[in-house]
C-alpha cells in the first residue's frame, strides 16, 4: 500500500467540511474515477420527547485503532484508494454533522459498496455511544438489531 | 501490580466510577473471573452482568475466556451506538 493511500482518521470535537474533505479525496489521483461520499446529521428523532441534542462519548485509543482496522479492511475488500472516515465527539446540536465517509475506487460499484460497508461496521463494532439529551432529561440510545442485520449480511454476500 | 479497569457511557453512569486499578498481584485471571471480583466490589450491580456489557483487553474486543494480568487495560462498555 502506497503512503498516498494510508485511511485519513479522525476523531474530533471539530466540525468538518464535506468540501475540503471531498477536495482532499480527488486531488492529484487521476487513477480514480469514483469518489463516494456519506456525511451523518444528528436528527430530531421520533418519539414523544423532542431532542434538542446528542453527547458522543468514546474510548480514546481503541476508536481510532478500530477505524483504522475498518478502513483498511475495506480498502482491501473493495479495492478502494483513498478512504476518509471522521467522527465527531461531545455535544452535538440538532442538524450538526457527526461522522462523514468518503472513498475513491477505479469504478462508482467499489466505492458505494466500500462506503457502505464502512458505515455499517462502524456503527456495529467502533467504540462510541450516544446519548440523547432532550427537554426533561437525558438517555442513551440503545443498540439496534437492524446494525447488527446490517453488518453481518456482508459476510453472508461471499 | 495492578490492572486497569475502564468504564463508559451508562455503565460509566450506573457504577459512579469511569475507572480503577486493580490490584492482582502476579495472578493471571480469565475476563470472567475478574468479572467475578467487580461484581463483589460493586454489590453485584446488574450492569456488570455478562449480557449487558462488551469487554475489550487492551483496547481489542475480548471476551470472557481472554486472559488478563498485571499491567493490562481491560475496559467494558454497553453495546455500541455511534455513527
Amino acid at each position: 500500500m502506497t503512503t498516498d493511500s494510508a485511511p485519513r482518521i479522525l476523531v474530533t470535537e471539530s466540525d468538518f467540511s464535506v468540501g475540503n474533505e471531498h477536495q482532499r479525496l480527488i486531488e492529484n489521483n487521476p487513477q480514480q474515477g469514483a469518489v463516494v461520499c456519506f456525511t451523518g446529521l444528528v436528527r430530531e428523532m421520533a418519539g414523544d420527547v423532542s431532542l434538542t441534542a446528542l453527547h458522543l462519548e468514546h474510548y480514546p485509543g481503541m476508536t481510532e485503532r478500530c477505524l483504522l482496522d475498518i478502513a483498511q479492511t475495506a480498502q482491501q475488500r473493495f479495492g478502494l484508494d483513498r478512504t476518509t472516515i471522521i467522527h465527531r465527539v461531545g455535544t452535538l446540536a440538532l442538524n450538526a454533522q457527526i461522522v462523514f465517509v468518503g472513498v475513491t475506487s477505479a469504478h462508482r460499484q467499489a466505492a458505494f459498496d466500500g462506503a457502505n460497508f464502512i458505515m455499517d461496521y462502524l456503527k456495529t463494532q467502533a467504540p462510541f455511544w450516544k446519548k440523547e439529551i432532550h427537554t426533561q432529561g437525558h438517555s442513551w440510545v440503545d443498540a439496534k438489531e437492524t446494525d447488527n442485520l446490517a453488518a453481518r449480511r456482508w459476510n453472508q454476500s461471499e | 501490580m495492578t490492572l486497569r479497569v475502564l468504564f463508559f457511557a451508562r455503565l460509566k453512569e450506573q457504577l459512579h466510577t469511569d475507572k480503577l486499578e486493580l490490584d492482582v498481584g502476579d495472578a493471571i485471571l480469565s475476563v470472567s473471573e475478574l468479572r467475578k471480583r467487580l461484581l463483589v466490589m460493586f454489590d453485584n450491580h446488574e450492569a456488570l452482568q455478562v449480557t449487558r456489557t462488551l469487554v475489550a483487553v487492551n483496547q481489542q474486543m475480548a471476551n470472557e475466556e481472554t486472559q488478563v494480568t498485571a499491567g493490562d487495560e481491560v475496559a467494558f462498555f454497553p453495546p455500541v451506538t455511534g455513527g
